[in-house]
């Protein structure tokens, strides 16, 4: 996106183009799942036939060059945000991130005394959407799908945000 | 008080001084044993007759700081032929944190050891491979010891910003 980036306004073609790539991305969000502790059994609750991510266009995928969306579902210690990191940088741009559960986005319950938490994951890699929760229900998950879809919504290629 | 059961009294009959205390409240029968008499403990009550201890459960630490000696290693011992669960402690010394390993009568007891090296920082002499069980090889200190300051963070990374507490003075408090 860099020839675009920056060098042209709102005009006709990209405004036009904007909505065409931002219904593709927001309509078909591919997530890495990255489920470190109990949150992660919810979010599988989410992908399963109960709640059924995918006919939101939702398919989760095992590895990060494949996916544009990282759910990170759980506590994230010392040890897993290098590696966290690292899976982040895979994966190809424009990627976007859901913290998922009280201890990805603060360090929850080991907040003040955990030696081995990281006290959220937007201390290691930006965050776009945070579901608060211990762990958060399926529907709350679901609903930040929305609210990412919402995001994704007002890109521009002619802009980058944040 | 609870009548003591028959392996505790048989223990402490068959090693006289070197158990340095029985009881058995509320079911839970221990034996404080002293540190050199660990191992000999261990594979007679897990090889005599009329006790077989075989199954080995757990081994901790617990850091009673201020109190002399600091740390009680803990094992638990189950015999599944006679139904019978025992608890093991050792007193260490906060000087001498050092204990003789188990593994040769209990193999098991390995990564416990480990995991109570990594976080208590108690040594276990004879042990074959005595590395951190959980934290990273660069982690400085024992987290679980209770002179182990609550704030202290080691991150391996580099932050994307600073941590913010709940209690840093600089953050105005909350209207009520």
């Amino acid at each position: 996106m860099s020839l675009i980036e920056g060098r042209y306004g709102p005009n006709i073609v990209i405004t036009s183009l904007d909505k065409v790539f931002n219904w593709g991305r927001g309509s078909s969000v591919w997530p890495m799942t990255f489920g470190l502790a109990c949150c992660a059994i919810e979010m599988m609750a989410t992908a399963a036939s109960r709640f059924d991510l995918d006919r939101y266009g939702i398919f989760m995928r095992p590895t990060p060059r494949q996916a544009d969306c990282m759910i990170v579902a759980g506590t994230v210690s010392v040890k897993m945000a290098e590696r966290l990191r690292r899976l982040y940088h895979q994966m190809p741009e424009p990627r976007w991130v859901i913290a998922m559960g009280s201890c990805s986005i603060s360090g929850g319950p080991y907040w003040e005394g955990g030696y081995h938490v990281v006290k959220g994951v937007d201390l290691i890699i930006p965050v776009d959407v945070y579901v608060p929760g211990c762990p958060p229900r399926p529907e709350a998950l679901l609903d930040a799908f929305l609210t990412l879809k919402e995001k994704i919504a007002k890109e521009t290629m002619a802009k980058k945000l944040a | 008080m609870q009548e003591l059961p028959e392996y505790l009294s048989v223990l402490k009959s068959r090693f006289g001084d070197r158990i340095e205390e029985i009881h058995a409240q509320h079911d839970d029968a221990t034996a404080v044993v002293k540190r050199d008499a660990i191992v000999e403990v261990c594979a007679w009550l897990r090889d005599d007759e009329k006790t077989l201890f075989d199954l080995f459960l757990d081994l901790t630490a617990v850091d009673y700081i201020g109190r002399k000696p600091r740390f009680e290693v803990v094992i638990h011992l189950v015999s599944i032929p006679f139904r019978h669960r025992l608890r093991l402690k050792v007193r260490l010394d906060e000087d001498d944190p050092v204990m003789p390993t188990i593994i040769p009568v209990y193999p098991a007891s390995n990564w416990f050891e480990r995991e109570c090296w990594d976080l208590y920082g108690i040594k276990f002499d004879g042990h074959p491979d005595l590395r951190r069980m959980f934290l990273q090889e660069t982690f400085v200190g024992h987290p679980l010891r209770k002179d182990y300051p609550i704030a202290k963070r080691q991150p391996l990374i580099e932050l994307r910003k600073s941590e913010v507490r709940r209690n840093d003075e600089s953050v105005e408090p909350r209207p009520a």
